[in-house]
């Protein structure tokens, strides 16, 4: 990469601007034109980033944390606009710039990385015209030769080997990762300033990850690049950048240097976040003897964090009593072959063994395409296997017909990942949860009510919800009543297929509270899949890794995180962002 | 790389300016809202929505009881009156046949109004069924379906119209040409239904449904049919005027209803021939045309801007 720096030596301009910050936010406020009036998205924000730093914005979603970003370079949708405060770069205001000076700097001084890399290049054109477009626009070479040139070294300083091909080649011949290569080398292509990248890797496999945030940590430094990024992981955000800022409805909580934030939060809402951080807890969640409902918010976070050691044990035990049991679910050698038109055949899942005993939790964890997801739909009869055995309380899926099925139905039920997508959203919540009982013909309706509003209770809801419609409720609410709904026939087994992925992580960490809770008092057995090993360690007793279909790696937890046996689990490990940050505690 | 941090102080706001909510707070204010409730919000709001819905009220009210509103009998007709100009007992004056306009144009409300009735509700129906099925089941179903949607929809259904009522010109009425214009005018909404239970049919709440052990049937019935309903509605209202329209035409082509029943086609189609003379006679029966489609299409315009959150987002 040394070819590519360029000779703007980071250390001779530092010294010369030391007093002046590359980017310096001031008071800045940021409205949205709603049907309700102006509604402040940013409100009172104050940054400062030195040349040659990194600074990640945290915050949950609707912290404000993009909105900052975006009024930065000016990319606020039609609605928004900045009602106060300034914005210098390198002592130039921008939020009073005019649309052509703004043309000028983005690209040029800012360069821009966006979230989706799966959504944000235009799948009609090629690679080569979507940089060289770049490239030509921000007027750093002219010449079809020259554009040409620039474009192969802007994709190889992205570390893509072979540029000179992959120039012809379309977005869809492109995964995820090499596509956020793709934009953050157009991100870089003129050498800006100042990075802005917001959220560069959340839509990518932990490894992926990774390696992108390691190539572009490089790169900033090498080409001297100020880097600005914009996450909701504390643990990658502490890992990643130097300086931290913790945005909570539209405000700043606390900024500083991010080890010290770590160590010790100072303000309460950053002490709940490291708190509940899966990539930083180390222990499993165990049930706690205080209902969620009547946690003090405002406690200090240190306290709403359970004696882990004395329920720790009465957990064990619980293990070892269920070791006696016959086992909830027995998988054998289960596969499944998609036939793919022309192509031929793709094994989803490869001879798959497992058994998960009653009340304990199994993780089935891999990246995208491992097929842990098809493993759950077979486990629910949404899929057929191909060949294989599932046991399912001593009852073989497979041998099953209509009725028997819909029996079992009602001992094993699912949630879903989407808490947007996994409630119908023209019935109300209690015709919701009331609807397996009335299919199973359980109960008369009274009894059914009186259930309801039970379930609403376990699940921490309040009963006034049952007339209401999901559009009203927050992603976590939507993913208690999706649990609430799954145990209304009181199921033995609960299948949750990254039901906690697309939550925030303080309601990511009160959802797993919850299921932990759930799980002690129904002694409920999960199946849980996920991607994001973090959420394993606080949730599962026994961990499969799934890589291409196979089963590569499964043990218990803890020899799973202390002892991984195979590469592809260390590097796994090795990729959960903030797991090497150790936290004085 | 040279560290900065002393340059960057360690800052917390003070909780009094910040201060904590509980985490994922239940929001208890407001009503009850779902999409149709919300629709309904917005289209109360809409003036447009207000004007087309009292159109609508007073043409459904004139064909329900045309007697209210005028005492002269539209058949009773004296060729001395041919043609006569607005004033003295009428109002809009006289057709050739010298009967009274604005009585002939209050009794034909009905006619337009059931033809377009009858063909939207037909439209509707085989629309549902024809796309409900071949979306939500797909496969040889969905196959079999389409391709019995395509055939219809490669005749224009006014062409379609033109040669069943010339073939069945003996059983010519208000039934025989709503069907007539039924018959080939639903495919449009079968596919517009098809394309939306495409999308609709792999949500994750249908899934879910599966796994609790609903029927098929019951989850497009329950789950995924309310689901995609929305621009079939919107389409739908647009239709009844289009319908109301193909009913002129063919009266206006003489294939339409019998010159003996009253419709605004008709009396278009006999005072074609007087235009220069006693325009009246055409130009009074196609307002009450054109008003009465326009109130449909008006309406069915808020509807789409209601269901859409998208065109709602884009005002």
């Amino acid at each position: 990469m040394s070819s590519v720096t360029r000779e703007t030596d980071g250390n001779t301009v530092n010294s010369q601007n030391d007093e002046r910050p590359i980017l310096e936010i001031k008071d800045l406020e940021v409205g949205f034109n709603t049907q309700n009036g102006l509604v402040k998205a940013v409100d009172g924000v104050n940054i400062t980033l030195y040349r040659g730093q990194s600074l990640a914005i945290v915050g949950e979603s609707g912290s404000g944390k993009s909105t900052t970003a975006h009024a930065i370079i000016n990319l606020l949708p039609g609605t928004g606009k900045i009602t106060g405060g300034s914005i210098k770069l390198d002592g130039q205001e921008l939020s009073t710039a005019t649309p052509k000076e703004m043309e000028d700097i983005r690209g040029r001084r800012i360069g821009f990385v966006p979230q989706d890399p799966m959504s944000n290049l235009n799948p009609v054109w090629s690679i080569g015209f979507q940089v060289e477009e770049a490239i030509r626009s921000n007027g750093i070479a002219s010449g079809k030769k020259d554009v040409r040139a620039r474009a192969i070294e802007v994709l190889k300083q992205a570390g893509l080997g072979d540029a000179d091909r992959r120039l012809k080649q379309y977005p869809h011949q492109f995964s995820g990762g090499m596509r956020q290569r793709v934009l953050i080398g157009m991100g870089l292509a003129a050498n800006p300033q100042l990075l802005i990248a917001d959220e560069p890797t959340s839509a990518l496999d932990v490894t992926v990850q990774r390696v992108i945030l390691d190539h572009l940590e490089t790169l900033t430094r090498d080409l001297g690049t100020t880097l600005l990024f914009i996450t909701h992981d504390l643990g990658l955000a502490a890992e990643r950048a130097e300086q931290l800022v913790v945005m909570y409805k539209g405000k700043v909580v606390e900024s500083g240097p991010s080890v010290k934030i770590l160590k010790d939060p100072q303000h309460p809402y950053t002490q709940r976040l490291v708190a509940a951080a899966p990539s930083l807890a180390s222990r499993r969640i165990q049930a706690s003897d205080t209902p969620l409902a009547e946690l003090d918010i405002h406690a200090p976070a240190e306290a709403e964090v359970v004696d882990l050691i004395a329920t720790a044990e009465a957990r064990a035990e619980a293990r070892e009593h269920a070791a006696d049991l016959p086992p909830a679910i027995v998988v054998e050698d289960l596969t499944k072959v998609y036939k793919i038109r022309g192509s031929g055949e793709f094994k989803a899942v490869d001879n798959v063994s497992f058994q998960i005993a009653k009340g304990t939790t199994m993780a089935l964890v891999g990246e995208s395409g491992s097929g842990k997801s098809t493993v759950a739909k077979m486990l629910l009869k949404l899929e057929d296997a191909t060949s294989g055995k599932i046991i399912v309380g001593g009852q073989d899926l497979n041998a099953l017909g209509g009725k028997e099925l819909f029996n079992l139905r009602s001992r094993m039920q699912p949630v879903f990942q989407d808490p947007y997508g996994s409630l119908n959203p023209l019935r109300n919540i209690g015709n919701t949860i009331s609807e397996p009982m009335s299919v199973h013909g359980v109960g008369t309706r009274k009894s059914r009510q009186a259930r309801v509003f039970e379930l609403l209770d376990q699940v921490s809801l309040p009963k006034m919800l049952v007339s209401r419609y999901p559009n009203e409720l927050s992603g976590g609410q939507r993913q208690r009543i999706a649990i609430a709904r799954a145990l209304a026939l009181k199921p033995e087994i609960v299948i949750l297929d990254e039901a906690v992925s697309a939550l925030d992580v303080l309601v990511q960490a009160q959802i797993l509270r919850l299921l932990a809770d759930l799980q002690a008092e129904l002694d409920l057995t999960y199946l849980f899949i996920t991607h994001d090993l973090a959420v394993v360690r606080v949730i599962a007793d026994h961990v499969a890794v799934m890589q291409k279909g196979k089963i590569v790696e499964y043990s218990s937890t803890d020899e799973v995180f202390d002892n991984p046996q195979q590469q592809y689990t260390q590097d796994l490990l090795a990729a959960i962002p903030g797991a090497s940050i150790e936290l004085a505690s | 790389m040279p560290s900065r941090n002393s340059q960057q102080n360690h800052f917390v706001a003070p909780l009094e300016e910040t201060p904590l909510v509980a985490i994922d707070q239940v929001k208890t204010e407001g009503k009850p809202s779902n999409l149709w409730i919300d629709a309904w919000h917005d289209v109360r709001k809409r003036p447009m929505f207000w004007i087309s819905s009292v159109m609508i009220f007073v043409i459904v009210t004139v064909a329900l009881f045309p007697s209210l509103f005028t005492s002269v009998d539209p058949t009773f007709c004296e060729l001395s009156k041919s043609l006569d100009g607005p004033g003295g007992d009428s109002v809009l004056g006289y057709t050739k046949q010298g009967c009274d306009i604005y009585s002939r144009i209050i009794y034909g409300t009905g006619t337009s109004l059931s033809v377009g009735i009858i063909v939207t509700v037909l439209v509707f129906v085989l629309g549902i069924v024809f796309g409900a099925f071949a979306g939500f089941y797909g496969g040889w179903v969905d196959g079999v379906l389409s391709r019995v949607g395509d055939i219809f929809f490669s005749i224009p259904y006014i062409l379609a119209a033109v040669v069943i009522m010339s073939v069945f010109s003996a059983y010519r009425s208000v039934w025989i040409i709503s069907l007539a214009i039924g018959i080939f005018a639903w495919p449009s909404t079968a596919r517009v239904l098809r394309a939306e239970i495409f999308r609709v049919k792999n949500a994750d709440y249908v899934m879910a449904a599966t796994a609790i052990g609903v029927s098929r049937f019951r989850i497009l019935l329950r789950h995924v049919l309310p689901n995609s309903i929305a621009p079939v509605i919107v389409v739908t209202t647009i239709s009844l005027a289009a319908a109301i329209v193909a009913e002129a035409t063919l009266s206006f082509l003489g294939v339409g209803l019998p010159s003996t029943t009253m419709s605004w086609g008709n009396d278009i189609s006999q005072a074609q021939n007087d235009l220069r003379v006693a325009p009246q006679t055409l130009i009074y029966p196609s307002i009450a045309l054109s008003l009465t489609v326009l109130s449909f299409i008006m309406l069915g315009e808020v509807v789409r801007d209601a269901l859409d959150p998208k065109a709602r987002a884009a005002r």
